[in-house]
């Protein structure tokens, strides 16, 4: 009996066994190894145990000798917040727009989802070209329409390059804002639109008393997971910029893939890496408790 | 009988604003699309110059010339073979693990299940660097069979592996999530009748997960297609690549082909498009549900 049994629940852990093999040597590993090489002045051309310990100087030098670090920081908090204001914002206009009865509102939803199933690479390529300076469409449209003298090479000037990464951020962004604001404008009760109009309340007042309170949750999500999109930014990076001009859309991940594969310091880059999970888990955790706290009120 | 006027009119310009601000918004959303298509049908001559949507002469050939000539149907057999070996992966491990721990008695499995809730909460910005090492230490980059073939299909199981385990996390909680809720009957009587516990999950489960599948496959779909980082990192073989990767390099190495440029980035998207088109109800339910991926 105590064999069979044995047997069985051998066989149950089956079930399990591919899934924690996989999560533990292509997760959980590595993720456990981040730590222990950011301890570590290691090339990751010799064997690792031949690096050198350094114990906490890589974070110590990331807080006091890398202004170009933050400075990527900068310009990824920077796209975050033209994104959480104008994105977002943007967003729920267009669900509030869509929510009510319109007409067509279900090809308009097709449509505006249509760049957020697309390749960052792509996105980014075809808006390369669009901001190009000698051959760029939007170069073209401004002579046509008689603003010349805005023309310029977008992307290759410091003053614009970055507001116009984040531009094409929110383009390929706004439809996933929509889709999921829309989602919770839908799952508001329609009768509680009814009783505010019953008690003579006006559209702001409705959106303000009856909406606002019901979307935090939704609101709350939306926010935590654009700053971790955003923040994480990448694919637009390398296929608009590569980080340039100069280092002026530079951001985390392309920093610590530089420390990685130019400068050919990985426990300094796994030191990038904890710093930067460690602010985004803390801008989350914030989140979520403010949005606690805003619900008790 | 002022009011009702002044208010049909109020409602009148409401409803055409609205309409007009959805129509500019869903132009710019279609227009640098069909400014990619259109351009992929000029040549590198007309390329710069010739500023219309809808080219007189439409080149054809060019698709033509970038999917042999220019490599992309390699790239695109590529990132069939990785997205389809990575999604029924997923799928596979996912709703098995997913099936044990909402049914089988396996002790321990709650701190299973909230280990892979907590990866999909913590966010590791660096985990790249250490899975790159490790990728290197087991011999994926680089391996040295004295098999061609044999290095072949290492060298993409270092891709297509990390890939399977970064789906993991999201495919077991929604999976546990909708087997917690199937009702047990046809389980039970499928057991009286002497079904061993695979054959239960794989004749009777499996095909009532039916729709979180779907959702799953959609999602990761999405995911595996239009993924660059690791294959940037991993895959360093030109006949390797998938077409994210690609596009990157053709456009490093020949910068003056644009067309060609435009016509890889169109077979990039094609199939995105048309799938999407075809499941748009599955696809947004799928990205509303992998918003919850925090």
């Amino acid at each position: 009996m105590g064999i069979r049994k044995t047997k069985k629940i051998f066989i149950n852990y089956l079930f399990v066994l591919p899934a924690i093999l996989l999560f533990c040597t292509f997760h959980l590993y590595p993720f456990l190894n981040v730590f222990r090489y950011s301890l570590f002045q290691w090339d990751g051309i010799v064997e690792f145990s031949s690096a050198k310990f350094v114990g906490l100087a890589h974070f110590k030098d990331i807080f006091t000798a890398n202004p170009q670090w933050w400075y990527s920081m900068w310009h990824a908090f920077y796209v975050t917040l033209l994104t959480l204001i104008f994105q977002n914002g943007l967003a729920l206009l267009l669900a509030l727009a869509c929510d009510r009865a319109i007409k067509g509102a279900r090809a308009y939803r097709m449509i505006f989802f249509l760049p957020p199933v697309l390749s960052g690479i792509v996105v980014g390529l075809i808006w390369q070209w669009i901001y190009d300076g000698n051959y760029g469409l939007l170069n073209h449209w401004l002579t046509n329409i008689g603003f010349g003298h805005l023309a310029r090479a977008w992307l290759a000037d410091p003053r614009t390059a970055l507001t116009c990464v984040g531009i094409v951020h929110m383009w390929k962004g706004f439809g996933w804002g929509f889709i999921i604001l829309l989602a919770g404008l839908q799952s508001i009760p329609r009768e509680l639109y009814e009783a505010a109009k019953v008690d003579g309340a006006g559209a702001w007042d409705t959106f303000r008393r009856v909406t606002v309170p019901l979307m935090v949750p939704v609101f709350v999500l939306v926010t935590i997971l654009t700053i971790l999109n955003t923040m994480q930014i990448y694919d637009l990076i390398v296929s608009l910029t590569g980080g340039g001009p100069g280092y002026h859309t530079e951001v985390p991940i392309t920093r610590i893939l530089a420390a990685m594969r130019g400068g050919s310091q990985l426990g300094y880059a796994c030191a990038l890496g904890i710093v930067f999970g460690l602010i985004l888990l803390v801008v989350s955790f914030v989140q979520i408790q403010a949005s606690k706290l805003a619900k008790q009120e | 009988m002022q009011k009702p006027i002044y208010y049909k009119i109020k409602k009148f310009m409401l409803m055409y604003s609205t309409h007009i601000l959805l129509i500019i918004i869903s132009l710019s959303c279609i227009l640098p699309l069909l400014w990619m298509f259109s351009s992929s049908l000029k040549t590198q001559a007309t390329v710069f110059s010739d500023m219309s949507l809808f080219p007189q002469n439409p080149h054809w050939e060019n698709f033509y010339i970038a999917w042999t000539k220019g490599g992309f149907g390699r790239y695109f057999f590529n990132s069939l073979l990785y997205t389809i070996v990575v999604v029924s992966g997923i799928v596979f491990i996912t709703s098995l693990a997913a099936y044990g721990i909402s049914r089988l008695k396996i002790p321990g499995k709650n701190v299973i299940f909230y280990v892979f809730l907590a990866a999909m909460m913590i966010p590791i910005p660096g985990a790249f660097v250490a899975l790159y090492v490790l990728l290197n230490k087991l011999g994926f980059l680089n391996p040295n069979t004295g098999f061609p073939l044999l290095d072949n299909v290492i060298m993409r199981l270092g891709y297509i592996l990390p890939l399977i385990n970064s789906g993991l996390s999201l495919g077991i909680y929604m999976l546990k999530t909708f087997f917690d809720k199937m009702p047990g009957d046809l389980e039970d009587s499928a057991r009286i009748d002497g079904c061993s516990v695979f054959g239960i999950y794989w004749h009777i489960a499996l095909p009532m997960a039916k729709p979180a599948i779907a959702v799953i496959i959609i999602f990761n779909t999405l995911n595996v297609w239009n993924e660059y980082l690791l294959a940037m990192l991993v895959l360093t073989g030109k006949s390797l690549m998938p077409l994210t990767r690609a596009l990157m390099v053709f456009r490093g190495t020949h910068i003056t082909e644009y067309p060609l440029l435009m016509s890889g980035m169109t077979i990039t998207v094609i199939p995105i498009i048309i799938i999407y088109l075809m499941l748009q109800k599955h696809i947004i339910a799928g990205i509303t549900a992998g918003a919850v991926k925090g």
